[in-house]
């Protein structure tokens, strides 16, 4: 890395996706399995039944568990580092496809 | 806080799709207009750290947890059309990939924190003039609230649940999850600034315009 690359923005904001890497590879296996607000006050106002029964959409990977790996942590992480890295490529090709149009 | 299949009726995620959709159409316009070229690796950085940040609920106690919504987050750092079109990439990817928020949801999930939960901070921020710890714990806080209230308003809507007692649950845990997503908002935003990871100012700092 020459001095100059030290300050080309992209490479800064690289680090903000290594911690966003890290956070989902590393900290969602240890991530709280208590009902978040909503859930919680469906179970306690009695509505929850409302969402049982299979949703619509399966998903590829439901509960954020990549399918098939017997190690609940691994699958956790497995998981979050695709999403993450499906939601970065996702977001940075919107931001290049709305802002063609002005070029 | 996002909703499964099943807790709306149709008229209430029709509606709320109708009007989710018209707001991501005019952050697409907005941003497409606005958006430094530089900033794109932004938006999809703060994407991912978002979707990364979401996955890890944190306890608030009385067996509840919160996760950060990241709605004043991106907001902070790129502004309110930015942030809708940020979460709500992030919302599509998680129910599509994780089901996590019903499909039939997704218009209302996006209304409320995609669209709500931004304009909330960017009241927020204008009202205090600026990004500074304080205007950033406040409007992140603000952002949960709101997003809240709009989830219990969709639910008593669709007949699910009477308006009182779930305004009141809904609004009561996240008083607390707001904290939570004000100390995570704040710790990440001094940390941008300081390491000076983003290649341009808050669009906040040099008062009107910028607003992508």
């Amino acid at each position: 890395m020459t001095s100059t690359d030290r300050h080309q923005p992209k490479a800064k904001v690289m680090i903000l996706l290594l911690v966003a890497l890290a956070v989902a590879a590393l900290l969602s296996p240890w991530a709280s399995s208590s009902p978040d607000g909503l859930e919680r006050v469906a179970e306690d106002l009695g509505f929850m039944y409302l969402a049982e029964g299979a949703p619509l959409l399966e998903g590829w990977m439901p509960d954020y568990l990549f399918p098939g790996l017997p190690h609940e942590g691994l699958a956790t992480s497995l998981a979050g580092v695709i999403g993450t890295l499906v939601t970065l490529g996702a977001t940075w090709g919107l931001g290049k496809l709305i802002t063609l149009p002005r070029r | 806080m996002h909703i499964p299949d099943g807790f709306l009726d149709a008229k209430t995620w029709l509606g709320a799709a109708a009007l989710s959709g018209a707001a991501v159409g005019y952050g697409l316009k907005k941003t497409g207009e606005a958006l430094q070229d530089r900033q794109i690796p932004v938006l999809g950085v703060l994407g991912a750290f978002i979707f990364a940040a979401q996955m890890v609920n944190f306890p608030v106690g009385g067996g509840t947890s919160g996760h950060l919504l990241g709605a004043a987050l991106a907001t902070a750092l790129l502004g309110p059309w930015s942030a809708t079109l940020i979460l709500t990439t992030v919302l599509i990817i998680q129910a599509i990939f994780f089901a996590d928020g019903g499909i039939t949801a997704l218009g209302a999930n996006v209304l409320n924190m995609a669209v709500i939960a931004p304009m909330a901070a960017h009241c927020v921020y204008r009202l205090l003039g600026g990004v500074r710890p304080l205007s950033v714990f406040l409007g992140s806080w603000c952002s949960v609230i709101a997003a809240a209230t709009a989830t219990a308003l969709e639910l008593a809507l669709a007949g699910a649940v009477p308006l009182p007692a779930v305004l009141t649950a809904m609004v009561g845990w996240h008083l607390l999850i707001g904290i939570g997503e004000g100390l995570v908002t704040c710790a990440v935003v001094a940390f941008v600034s300081r390491s000076g990871l983003l290649p341009s100012a808050s669009p906040y700092e040099n008062g009107e315009g910028k607003i992508a």
